[in-house]
């Protein structure tokens, strides 16, 4: 809790920044606007009032972006279209579906791995050099694609998030299925444990650090996924979507209110995970 | 039919020379590392071609290898110009501008620990964010050209290069440090003597987290708007048209970019970094 104190003055700080930002680069339009009136040039106390709440302002203001927030998720029915909180659980249930897919997949193939050498040596060299490639250029690719055979919605942003989520999870699991050393590899063995044992036993506890590292990466990539995802069909629902219609219109408030909205989705899924990885490691006893 | 008993019966034949090579002694040797994965990506993409052959996939839903790489082989100068348009003037300028502000605040704020300590969450925080969507806003205020893609790879690369520098910069121990003290080194020279080179590490691996991160913000800004060149650009509009072998043979331009630039920077860190331990052989 000590670090509550520096954290609070440099959002404070960011805050600050911003509304010196949004005066600005929004008072080119005020002052525009007093031009073509033919009034006077404002007074610079006057210029500050009228950039705090313009229609489309070049930045908009915090309290803009927080009132679009609030209005957006709590004063309107869950099943407007224009409510956030329904474009982010579309977001949202795609970024899940696809990541509990990826995870999945990811570990099982992390499981092949560690047991044929054969596909060691053939895999993991592409999973490692997979992670240096742009794989989100493929996304609009996928949705058009998965489109024209039939599927739409929820399914092409799943595959998405799956693709992006699964890589990491297989290297992280990888790793962490290889973190026993031989010492205990031998201890098991003279415990004449079986192949299945020692996997459940001991790889498998002793990976868990090494999967909840990888499932933070992968869930944030998967949220990329989904909202990349969303893009290509033009704005349908979603948070891509928001953030696509509302460049599309120069809606910047609602873009703000589209981009916080997601990261508070991501950062609350990191959380929720992050307290999952507490549990379970506390009851595996091993709190760090 | 014969294609795709053909591919399968050359996916067999991979298989089996890997199984066989990976539990021979050739698989200690570096041929036998290298060959090993080299197989697996030709059988696969010989299965692949078998496939879409055999089975009479249309093209429009996935063009075999053999179509890319032609198409690779006449649209060169277009894919040239993709590459400069996106990954030189939009991915590398922003990385450039990005890594190097990032370095510059760490290094400002090193003599802070309140103000690192406030950081660091805020930091780490936005890493875990999805970034790529300030490209719109950054789109509006910079125009369709390659300098709102520039401002939208700057802000990604910014916070995991900052964390990483910071991360750095602590990595010196108390002896060093009072080693430099009793030299009566001042606080710059310790800067650039001893506390920079030990964070090298550290700044690589910034550096080739946000080289990936780079050409990704590039490629999906275009999305959200741009000239009638970059490679997002044309995966988005050869989607209009169907032409599935362009996107296909831009998204082969974009692993390759991807690939060399990591590979580059590797290579700069293996040549700077050569006392670590990580790098020694």
């Amino acid at each position: 809790m000590r670090n509550i104190l520096p954290i609070l003055t440099v959002v404070a700080t960011i805050v600050v920044l911003w509304y010196l930002a949004a005066v600005k680069l929004n008072s080119a339009w005020v002052y525009d606007q007093a031009t073509r009136a033919g009034a006077d040039m404002p007074a610079f106390s006057q210029v500050v009032s009228e950039t705090m709440n313009q229609d489309r302002p070049v930045l908009p203001t915090p309290h803009q972006v927080g009132a679009e927030l609030w209005k957006s998720t709590v004063g309107m029915a869950v099943t407007s279209k224009r409510s956030l909180v329904y474009h982010g659980w579309v977001t949202i249930s795609a970024t899940l579906l696809g990541f509990a897919i990826g995870t999945g997949l990811g570990v099982l193939l992390a499981v092949g791995i560690i047991h044929n050498r054969a596909m060691d040596m053939s895999v993991m060299p592409w999973a490692i050099a997979s992670q240096t490639i742009p794989i989100l250029a493929i996304a609009p690719m996928i949705i058009v694609v998965l489109n024209s055979l039939g599927l739409q919605g929820l399914v092409p942003k799943a595959i998405i998030s799956a693709y992006l989520s699964f890589f990491p999870v297989v290297v992280g699991m990888v790793k962490g299925l290889r973190s026993p050393d031989q010492m205990q590899l031998d201890l098991l063995k003279t415990y004449n444990a079986s192949a299945a044992g020692a996997f459940w036993k001991l790889r498998v506890p002793s990976s868990m650090p090494y999967l909840f590292a990888s499932l933070k990466v992968g869930i944030a990539a998967s949220l990329v996924g989904a909202i990349v995802g969303e893009l290509p069909t033009g704005a349908v629902a979603g948070l891509g979507a928001r953030l696509l219609s509302g460049s599309y219109y120069g809606q910047t408030v609602q873009i703000w209110a589209a981009l916080f909205a997601a990261a508070i989705v991501a950062a609350g899924m990191v959380i929720v995970i992050g307290l999952i990885e507490k549990g379970t490691l506390r009851r595996m006893g091993m709190v760090r | 039919m014969s294609w795709v008993t053909l591919a399968l019966a050359a996916w067999a034949g991979g298989w089996y020379v890997n199984v066989r090579l990976s539990h021979s002694r050739a698989a200690r040797t570096r041929v036998g590392q290298l060959a090993v994965p080299v197989i697996f990506g030709i059988t696969v993409l010989v299965l692949w071609e078998g496939l879409v052959r055999g089975l009479g996939v249309s093209p429009v839903i996935l063009p075999p290898p053999s179509a890319v790489a032609a198409r690779i082989g006449s649209s060169l100068p277009t894919l040239g110009a993709d590459f400069w348009q996106t990954a030189v003037k939009g991915a590398l300028t922003g990385y450039l501008l990005g890594c190097g502000a990032a370095v510059l605040t760490a290094i400002a704020i090193d003599r802070s620990p309140f103000l690192q300590k406030g950081l660091l969450p805020v930091g780490n925080f936005v890493a875990a964010l999805p970034i790529v969507g300030v490209a719109p806003i950054m789109v509006m205020w910079f125009g369709f050209d390659w300098q709102s893609k520039a401002a939208v790879v700057v802000i990604m690369v910014f916070f995991p290069m900052l964390v990483n520098t910071v991360a750095g910069l602590k990595a010196t121990d108390a002896m060093q440090r009072d080693l430099m003290a009793t030299y009566s080194a001042s606080y710059w020279q310790t800067l650039a003597k001893l506390r920079l080179p030990a964070a090298m590490p550290f700044i690589f691996n910034g550096l080739k987290i946000s080289s990936t991160l780079a050409l990704i913000g590039a490629i999906v800004a275009e999305f959200f708007g741009s000239p009638i060149v970059g490679m997002g650009f044309r995966i988005n509009a050869s989607i209009g048209q169907l032409a599935l072998d362009m996107i296909w043979a831009e998204i082969a331009v974009a692993a390759l970019a991807g690939s060399a630039f990591y590979g580059l920077v590797a290579l700069i860190e293996r040549r700077m970094t050569f006392w670590h331990p990580s790098q020694r052989t």
